[in-house]
């Protein structure tokens, strides 16, 4: 299913767990849209529909995690957690309609990862003043474990993109070798494992992801 | 009695033995979140009140003790599909 480009004569392959990160980007642009158009067009007097009480409530409810785990003058990263939540919740919840959910290749989590990282370090290097301050701060407590504090940071990217990458592709590679294995009695037990394959690990996930990185950058500028 | 084996049947098959052996990792994260669910059952029974924020805890205190069983399963995964040792033929 990989999407071929044809680029001054050379082939370039595209896979399509890439191809589906656009799609849901697409797809939140959307439901961004919609949300947009609904809230601009409610009247005080009336009652809020349905759909906007949702929306608010989840807004509010991720103010509050914000606030809550980075403390209130942190609020304003409330909209990148939000989209990297409901970016995550949907890439994985992707899986259910049967395409490569885009989470499941490494590069889309390593790069989610990588943005935690640069931010934590940014506001780690912010709030320590300065470049002598940020590297005094990894001779903490001793200077002979610089390299472990180092290493420490430096292991955080990885076992966060792998701990997502992981559940996903296992999930999936599990759902595949079951289909493979029970043939028309597949759909029989396919459908629970789906729930907690596909629904509970994948919104767990989304949400550990999302908590560690408020850890992460919450816990830099200390 | 490996006469009749090609080398490529060999480490195929010796990646697949490896494959499994690292998923033996998976007992560890098993033990340590079942310690993990214990005390968070616990707690609850304790103050049930705070239910939701043991939880979330409790949760997040489970993935991250996973880690090290999602390494294995990553090596797992790769000596089987992407086959790395097949290149040193």
């Amino acid at each position: 299913m990989d999407l071929l480009i044809q680029l001054g004569g050379r082939e370039i392959a595209i896979h399509d767990s890439i191809f589906n990160v656009v799609v849901v980007t697409i797809l939140l642009i959307i439901f961004a849209i919609i949300v947009n158009k609904k809230i601009k067009e409610a009247s005080i007097d009336d009652e809020p529909s349905t759909f906007l009480i949702i929306v608010e409530l989840l807004v509010e409810g991720i103010q509050g995690l914000v606030k809550s785990t980075m403390g209130e003058h942190n609020l304003g990263f409330t909209p990148y957690i939000f989209t990297l939540l409901i970016f995550l919740a949907a890439s994985n919840l992707f899986g259910l309609t049967g395409l490569t959910p885009p989470t499941s290749d490494y590069s889309v989590t390593i790069s989610l990862a990588l943005i935690t990282f640069v931010l934590s370090q940014y506001w780690n290097y912010k709030n320590s003043g300065g470049l002598k301050g940020y590297l005094k701060g990894y001779t903490e407590p001793l200077v002979i474990l610089t390299p472990l504090n180092v290493i420490g940071d430096l292991a955080n990217p990885v076992s966060l993109s792998f701990r997502l990458f992981g559940n996903i592709m296992g999930g999936g590679i599990i759902m595949a070798l079951i289909y493979n294995a029970l043939g028309y009695f597949a759909p029989v037990v396919a459908a629970p494992l789906h729930i907690y394959f596909d629904i509970f690990s994948g919104l767990l996930q989304a949400f550990i992801f999302t908590m560690l990185t408020m850890i992460f950058i919450g816990g830099a500028e200390e | 009695m490996l006469q009749g084996i090609s080398n490529e049947a060999f480490v195929l098959g010796c990646s697949a033995i490896g494959a499994g052996l690292a998923m033996i990792a998976g007992l560890g994260p098993g033990i340590g979140q079942g310690i993990a669910a214990a005390k968070g059952a616990e707690a609850v029974g304790r103050q049930p009140e705070a239910q939701g924020d043991i939880t979330r805890t409790m949760l997040l205190g489970q993935a991250v003790a996973e880690t090290t069983g999602i390494y294995s399963l990553v090596i797992a995964i790769i000596l089987l599909f992407v086959q790395p040792l097949l290149a040193g033929l």
